[in-house]
């Protein structure tokens, strides 16, 4: 936990409320190699925030129960919800989700959920202060909602997301990303490959590094709020970076996405 | 109000006449952490038990020289699976007990990085439990609770506290971690004592 | 095992208290350090989540779900939470 003083520096804002909700699966669709995205049609959702997830809850019929948490890939009102769901190999859920979920099919799901790990456009009387995102593989889903948020209120905030993904292939969301930069100045897309870069990349295939982040993100003395958002060993390598550039604790929000 | 979800079947796992109600079989070994592992060196380790008129340490060595027996019995998870005939390698509580003296009826068993669990005196008496060492012939590793655990097969496995290091004893059956958050005080699978 | 951070107590803590509590400030009740529970390591098991301090490694909260439905939601780390919704 971090110190006194650096953690409700932010004023406390409304968020729709949570509640259990029934989705009927709309629209499923491959996103990578792994992954597919699902459109979910929920008739009592109350809209979203950018980065809030949602606990889906699977019933077997002898009762048993697995409940995994997803983040949102949409935000604002409407009730139309789109995950991007990524496949475990020893998954209990993912591999249901990702190959036996058919549209038409419904899911029960608690949410939108996340009072810390979201973006909300600044107030008019706020100063704005630039915003630095950082994802790992499927860690990009709630940085790409509020990528697609920030776009959507016309914000001019500086935006930065640094995406680090194995392959070409297993970028989420590449088509939906592209746009967003090409049609707004303020939002930076990095993309750090690790396994296998496109043809005619420049760099060599490799992690984030310190090096890396220090050369491809706000930097602290721009006070950034940072969303870090991946595996578990990635968000702490990164947010450790992040505290040794001069960002403060209270500045960098993160969520773990368990695995490797 | 949860419906059946179309296509969900849940948990893998067989029925077999030798479950306890409510078990599935499985053939593999479940990890179930709630904390970081902890490391223990076997130069570093040691048991002690403590009652009302002291106690008694063990170095590995020490006690490992009480005598080690080889144990084959079934064991079940309060999270509905079992593994059936495992063979495990241990020192009988029962040994260890010969210099221990105690009016108390039960203990608490302790172990390396915090984790606590009581059991009844008579539970784990009378060939009822070990401190195991090997379990599937391979020395513990430690995701699975090495160097060592307490290994008492007849209550839910919860009971058979990893990475132990010592028993007290206690007058009256408080309650360690898991039975001071939800889980049953006893724990038999026979019974399906599995919460409050 | 795998860590996680106290994000994905989000629907349990809304399920217990009524508000999601994941940007509530937390004292850990054994070495006094305090932070959103969202900052708090959490293993989540079969046997039940557990929400540790990031600073001491101590037990903040547990959740246990029976079969049934049942819920116990155990606070034996928080000495208090600030209540901020």
């Amino acid at each position: 936990m971090s110190d006194a003083g650096t953690v409700a520096s932010a004023r406390v804002r409304k968020h729709p409320p949570a509640a259990w909700h029934v989705a009927t699966v709309a629209d499923s669709r491959p996103e990578t190699p792994t992954a597919r995205r699902i459109e979910l049609d929920v008739p009592t959702w109350p809209g979203n925030d950018a980065g809030s997830h949602l606990d889906v809850r699977l019933t077997a019929p002898d009762g048993y129960q697995a409940t995994r948490s997803y983040s949102i890939a949409s935000a604002g009102a409407g009730t139309r919800v789109v995950l991007a769901v990524d496949e475990l190999p020893d998954g209990e859920v993912s591999p249901f989700l990702v190959h036996d979920l058919q549209p038409g099919d419904k899911l029960e799901l608690h949410g939108p959920l996340g009072a810390f790990f979201v973006w909300t456009p600044p107030d008019v009387d706020e100063a704005p202060r630039p915003v630095q995102l950082i994802a790992g593989g499927s860690g990009v889903v709630p940085l790409y909602a509020m990528a697609a948020a920030h776009a959507a209120a016309g914000d001019a905030t500086e935006f930065r997301l640094l995406y680090s993904v194995r392959t070409p292939e297993d970028v989420f969301f590449r088509d939906e990303l592209a746009a967003l930069a090409a049609a707004q100045p303020s939002l930076q897309l990095d993309f750090v490959y690790t396994r296998r870069v496109p043809d005619g990349w420049s760099a060599p295939a490799g992690r984030v590094t310190k090096d890396v982040l220090d050369a491809a993100t706000v930097a602290a003395a721009s006070r950034p709020l940072v969303y870090v958002c991946g595996p578990t060993p990635f968000v702490e390598a990164v947010a450790g970076w992040l505290i040794d550039a001069g960002h403060r604790p209270g500045d960098v929000r993160t969520e773990r996405f368990g695995g490797s | 109000m949860s419906f059946i979800t179309r296509g969900f079947s849940g948990r893998r796992g067989d029925r077999d006449p030798r479950l306890p109600p409510g078990q599935t079989l499985v053939s593999d070994w479940p990890v179930l952490s709630a904390g970081p592992t902890p490391e223990v060196d076997t130069a570093d380790w040691a048991f002690v038990v403590r009652t009302e008129n002291g106690s008694h340490t063990w170095s590995w060595d020490e006690l490992r020289a009480l005598g080690i027996e080889d144990i084959t019995t079934d064991i079940h998870c309060v999270t509905h699976w079992t593994k059936l005939e495992m063979p495990w390698r241990g020192v009988p509580l029962d040994r260890i007990w010969e210099s221990v003296e105690t009016e108390h009826e039960f203990v608490m068993a302790h172990s390396y990085g915090g984790y606590t669990t009581n059991v009844p005196l008579e539970d784990l008496l009378d060939g009822k439990s070990w401190i195991a060492f090997e379990a599937d012939g391979e020395p513990l590793d430690p995701e699975h609770g090495g160097p060592a655990r307490l290994l008492v097969p007849h209550l839910y496995f919860w009971k058979s506290a990893k990475w132990i290091r010592g028993l007290t004893t206690m007058p009256t059956d408080d309650p360690g971690f898991w039975e001071q958050n939800g889980y049953h005080l006893h724990g038999d699978p026979w019974q399906e004592e599995r919460y409050w | 095992m795998t860590k996680l951070d106290g994000n994905v107590l989000a629907g349990r803590l809304t399920d217990a208290l009524g508000w999601d509590a994941t940007a509530a400030d937390a004292r850990c009740a054994t070495c006094g350090a305090h932070g959103a529970i969202a900052v708090a390591v959490v293993y989540l098991t079969a046997m039940g989540a557990v929400a540790r301090c990031p600073h001491c490694d101590s037990v903040l909260a547990t959740f246990v779900e029976s079969d049934g439905g049942r819920v116990w939601f155990g606070m034996p780390g928080i000495s208090a939470l600030e209540v901020t919704h």
